[in-house]
């Protein structure tokens, strides 16, 4: 350790408000793009998802070919 | 070589090689950060001269190395956009443009209040200081112009000749402090030659160095993704990505 | 690589080279509006404006420093080891003020050549050491603690 007690750590010899300042910015900031960012991410996928469900709502994997063969089967009636 | 390099292009290939390293890039981006910044701020001595206050060179440069380094990638990426048409590319400056703004200010911000106790002054126009708010502002104009131009392919040549043209600004950054009389002082981290520090201050500040470009990894790649996946989302393989659970 | 985009690569390559040069010359031109600070050289050699709000900058000058004790005046030279400029100066100097220690000057210079200053800012180098090293290096160079790394730092342009 570079400071004999924890106050001291917080008081850097009266430099603490600056560093403190920076540091505190640095992390909200670099955390809040982080946090935002995969959240946005998992929106987005949910969304993409949604959108698939909703095509078909039987939720089979193989979309087009599924597609397709429902197709064919209405105009058979 | 030409086929990796246009394999390099394939949104596809790209989810997947993204999805292998992130959880590495995540890990191995703060556990880095993390040390470097712990070392330095608690157990890192303090400068002969200016006291403690100079912890703050922990976060300030990596960010400033940061919001230079992802500009040149920016730049590169806009030339692969206007010779190649890859929209891998295109993507990637779409993704990136707001974590490069994140770190111009950071270090704007930092070296601001870095400043005061240092040099007596919160802000000073010489050179340095000067041409990274005109970065900060580059940051900005790209990421409005993108959003101002709704056609896809228009935006990204825009945006790709617009980044090209701010490139010049990058080595002006760079020598500012050699070339013009400034009050920042030269680079104290330096890759080329022996540094101009302590090895016992140097280590931290390599490590959250490193510790942020991986995390800048991390970042950019989820934030690719999430870019694929609005644009590619009427693809099949895309459909069969989501369907099967995949992030 | 195909034709077409060899040639989209040249264009860009004088895109970008043309609009360097521009700049280039540019910033050549307007150096001496880029430049923060006059230097003690030019500041003796006549070409800093007299009377016109202006910087100078440098080292302040080993034992020049002369502070009255009734007010907070004090008065000291500039110096790049070639000439020197002499400061005053009302107000609270920066606490990384000292002899030997690099230093930026607002103010304007009078019709005597003495820099009247109403902002002092200081200018560190990009050299960081724990306390310890520094005396120790202050030491066994007898008292020149500026730059312990190196010389270059003094005689170029690290002040």
């Amino acid at each position: 350790m570079a400071f004999e007690s924890f106050s001291a750590f917080l008081a850097m010899e009266g430099h603490g408000p600056y560093v403190w300042t920076c540091y505190a910015v640095f992390v909200i900031l670099v955390a809040g793009t982080v946090f935002w960012s995969a959240k946005r991410h998992q929106a987005t996928y949910h969304m993409c998802k949604r959108g698939y469900e909703q095509e078909n709502p039987k939720g089979q994997n193989v979309p087009k070919a599924a597609a397709t063969f429902t197709r064919v089967e209405i105009s058979q009636d | 070589m030409w086929q990796f390099f246009h394999k390099l292009g394939s949104p596809k290939w790209f989810f997947g090689i993204a999805n292998r390293f992130m959880p590495w890039l995540l890990a191995g981006g703060l556990i880095l950060l993390v040390a470097g910044l712990v070392w330095g701020l608690a157990f890192a001595p303090k400068d002969y001269l200016q006291g403690n206050s100079y912890r703050i060179i922990f976060i300030h440069v990596p960010s400033a190395f940061l919001a230079q380094s992802i500009y040149i990638m920016m730049a590169s990426a806009a030339v692969v956009t206007l010779v190649w048409r890859m929209k891998l590319a295109d993507v990637f400056v779409k993704s990136v443009a707001p974590v490069g703004l994140l770190f111009t200010f950071l270090a704007l911000f930092t070296g601001a209040v870095w400043g005061k106790p240092t040099w007596g002054t919160w802000w000073v126009w010489d050179a340095r200081l000067t041409s990274m708010l005109i970065l900060l502002f580059l940051y900005g104009g790209v990421i409005a112009l993108d959003r101002s131009i709704n056609d896809e392919k228009s935006a990204a040549r825009a945006v790709a000749v617009l980044v090209l043209v701010g490139v010049v600004n990058i080595p002006i950054i760079k020598y500012s402090v050699n070339w013009w009389n400034t009050l920042h002082q030269p680079a104290t981290f330096k890759l080329t030659e022996k540094p101009a520090m302590a090895m016992e201050m140097w280590v931290p500040l390599l490590l959250s160095v490193l510790g942020l470009y991986l995390l800048f990894g991390w970042l950019a790649c989820l934030r690719m993704k999430t870019e694929i996946l609005v644009r590619e989302r009427r693809t099949r393989w895309v459909k069969e990505l989501v369907l099967a659970g995949r992030k | 690589m195909h034709p077409i985009r060899k040639k989209r690569l040249t264009i860009l390559i004088f895109l970008v080279a043309g609009l360097a040069v521009a700049v280039g010359l540019t910033t050549y031109a307007l150096r001496q509006n880029i430049n923060l600070f006059y230097d003690p050289t030019e500041i003796a050699a006549g070409n800093a404006p007299v009377d016109v709000r202006i910087r100078a900058g440098g080292m302040v000058e080993e034992g020049s420093v002369k502070r009255d004790p009734e007010s907070l005046s004090v008065r000291f030279r500039v110096t790049n080891f070639t000439d020197s400029v002499s400061v005053e100066y009302v107000g609270i100097l920066p606490d990384l003020f000292a002899e030997g220690q690099g230093v930026v000057a607002m103010g304007r210079l009078n019709n005597d050549g003495l820099f009247v200053a109403d902002q002092v800012l200081a200018k560190h180098d990009e050299n960081y050491m724990p306390p310890e090293v520094a005396d120790a290096l202050e030491k066994s160079s007898k008292g020149q603690h500026k730059s312990p790394y190196a010389d270059k730092a003094a005689e170029s342009q690290a002040y």
